[in-house]
């Protein structure tokens, strides 16, 4: 059944394919993107749980065999990964038609959003480094279309950068591939951990790990690669800027685990402690961005940084307890940014303006809102029993191990830093006189409540539920820490 | 050989970066563009150059290219075209819009 792992990929596909040639038919393409998701989500909890039960599923593609072909590698943490990246796709593609103007709808959103699942999923699964990029490609060009959506004047401005820069790593990721290829002669992954592994990296595939490093560091926006992260996520409409905050950057720090976990592992000293600095600055500057502002999307585009530093962090320390925690945080920020975008493009759409210095007592007309905004950013923040606490817990315990106090310290300041920000939009937003003038829209409140609850319901689960998840995270953490583990099952030596 | 491709795609990349960091939108245009054709030619040279049989196995052959490359420059060449075409639309479009072709009156908030 290695057929199953290709699933998360092609679902995705035939949909975004199907969607394009009924685009004006809104009401139908509505419903079948709503099927098809909720279907998709079934389907992977289903092969997520046929790789819990058997072990990791290994799709040869076309029959050819692993060094040779391209290889789709559907392990714990692929599946989780994935598994993740639907629960988010389900609540996106119920908050899209509430937020996105009918015209938008047409011009292929269900398309570009089916093909960025597509995307995703892709580089979750693929065991190769070239399909890796070829995969980021796709995901790439459904955000370029996903972003410029409207073609409004600052959209334009923004995009442009965003396209830019990525096209830039991207074209560096295609030359350090060749730089890799030229030195071990594989692009399989698999196959170059072994070959790195047989010549203990020496120095060229060290510099080769540094830049490949720079370049999913670009589109992971770590210290001092951010800058063109926040004001090109708050252009786009809510649901886009969620989807790319719960999902774009976090393939980027995926790739960095999966790379400096299984292929370039064996110079931690000069590797993994200049990522430990990196870590350091990117929470401290992110969230320093996020205390610069007043526009409340900006402030949570701003926090996406932070969350990536606490994630550079667990691959950094490199202990089973601190990759533990990085997977940890990995699922629990995906779904909790998702929520807390799709919130703040609700609360601004509602308010009628995202600057936070023209808004007052919120709380009034729309309780429910409210009451899930304080859920999130206390999520966000880390507060125990929410699950960003067991995700920190387990950093900052990996840092102790490791003696890294300072690193420690400023993870635990930027979680407070990060919780007076958000908390910030609480009271100043929410709290306050009613103002009577205000009408509140609340038919259109109840319809932004469900997918946001559903995201929210999520986040308290991988909290209060950690008993259920942590084991599979553990056993995630202790497989990358072991690349045998993993090459032996693509290669089956 | 490798020695003049190297250098080649060398001088691409660095005429690439030079242009990227022009203020005019079409000069980074042909930016990208030169970036993408610098590594296309890197990874050809990369895959060793010689000349030799196609990658069929045949008995009593020996001397075979390397037929891995070639995949990759083809599709990294595909989608550099697809990317550099939305490219070139979107850059008409934002200079359409704004009114500039400037990247230093596309900055930011102060000049909206």
């Amino acid at each position: 059944m290695s057929n199953l792992a290709v699933l998360p990929i092609l679902l995705p596909l035939l949909a975004g394919i199907i969607v394009a040639f009924f685009n004006t038919k809104l009401t139908a393409v509505r419903l079948f993107s709503r099927i098809v998701a909720i279907l998709n989500l079934v389907v992977v909890l289903y092969i997520g749980w046929d790789v819990y039960q058997n072990g990791t599923i290994i799709l040869e593609t076309g029959g050819w065999k692993a060094p040779y072909g391209i290889v789709l590698v559907a392990d714990m943490l692929a599946m989780l990964l994935i598994i993740t990246t639907n629960i988010i796709a389900v609540a996106c593609v119920f908050f899209a038609s509430k937020s996105l103007s009918d015209r938008k709808e047409t011009y292929y959103f269900y398309t570009f959003f089916f093909l960025l699942i597509t995307g995703v999923s892709g580089a979750f699964l693929t065991g190769d480094l070239f399909n890796l990029f070829v995969f980021f490609e796709v995901l790439l060009m459904a955000s370029y279309a996903l972003i410029v959506l409207g073609g409004e004047k600052v959209q334009l401005r923004e995009s442009l950068k965003y396209v830019l820069l990525n096209l830039f790593s991207s074209m560096l990721f295609v030359t350090v591939i060749s730089f890799l290829y030229s030195v071990v002669g594989t692009v399989n992954m698999a196959q170059v951990a072994e070959r790195v592994q047989e010549v203990e990296q020496k120095g060229i595939l060290t510099t080769i790990g540094i830049l490949l490093f720079f370049v999913f560091a670009t589109k992971a926006a770590v210290f001092p690669l951010y800058y063109w992260l926040p004001k090109s996520y708050i252009v786009p409409n809510p649901v886009v800027s969620a989807l790319f905050g719960a999902l774009l950057t976090k393939v980027g720090i995926y790739s960095i685990l999966r790379t400096f976990t299984i292929i370039f592992h064996h110079e931690v000293d000069i590797t993994h402690q200049l990522f430990l600095w990196l870590a350091a600055f990117t929470m401290l500057f992110g969230v320093i961005g996020s205390l610069s502002t007043h526009n409340i999307k900006l402030i949570v585009a701003y926090n996406i940084i932070p969350a990536v530093g606490f994630m550079l962090m667990g691959i950094a320390l490199f202990t089973e307890t601190s990759v533990a925690g990085t997977v940890y945080y990995l699922i629990h920020d995906m779904i909790v940014k998702g929520a807390l975008f799709l919130l703040v493009g609700a609360i601004a759409i509602l308010a009628g303006t995202s600057d936070l210095r023209k808004m007052n007592g919120l709380i009034h007309h729309y309780p429910v809102i409210g009451w899930l905004f304080f859920i999130a950013s206390i999520t966000l923040a880390g507060i125990p029993p929410f699950s960003g606490f067991i995700g920190k817990i387990l950093l900052m315990q990996g840092g102790l191990e490791k003696d890294q106090y300072a690193v420690v310290i400023i993870g635990l300041l930027t979680s407070l830093l990060i919780l007076f920000s958000m908390i910030r939009i609480f009271i100043q937003g929410f709290w306050g006189e009613k103002d009577e003038t205000f009408t509140p829209d609340k038919k259109g409140a109840r319809g932004f409540t469900w997918p946001i609850a559903f995201l929210v319901f999520f986040s308290i689960y991988l909290g209060v539920g950690a008993e259920t998840v942590y084991p599979i995270v553990e056993e995630i953490s202790k497989s990358l820490l072991d690349p045998s583990q993993y090459i032996e099952s693509v290669l089956k030596e | 050989m490798e020695m003049i491709t190297s250098l080649l795609a060398g001088i691409l990349f660095a005429t690439g970066v030079y242009n990227l960091l022009q203020k005019q939108l079409l000069r980074i245009v042909i930016g990208t563009a030169l970036i993408s054709h610098g590594a296309h030619l890197f990874i050809l040279t990369m895959g060793k150059l010689k000349r030799g049989n196609p990658p069929i196995i045949v008995e009593g052959v020996e001397n075979y290219v390397d037929p891995l490359p070639q995949a990759l420059i083809l599709t990294s060449i595909v989608i550099s075209f697809g990317v550099t075409s939305f490219l070139l639309v979107l850059a008409y479009r934002a200079a359409k819009t704004n009114d500039t072709d400037n990247m230093d009156e596309l900055r930011g908030n102060e000049n909206e």
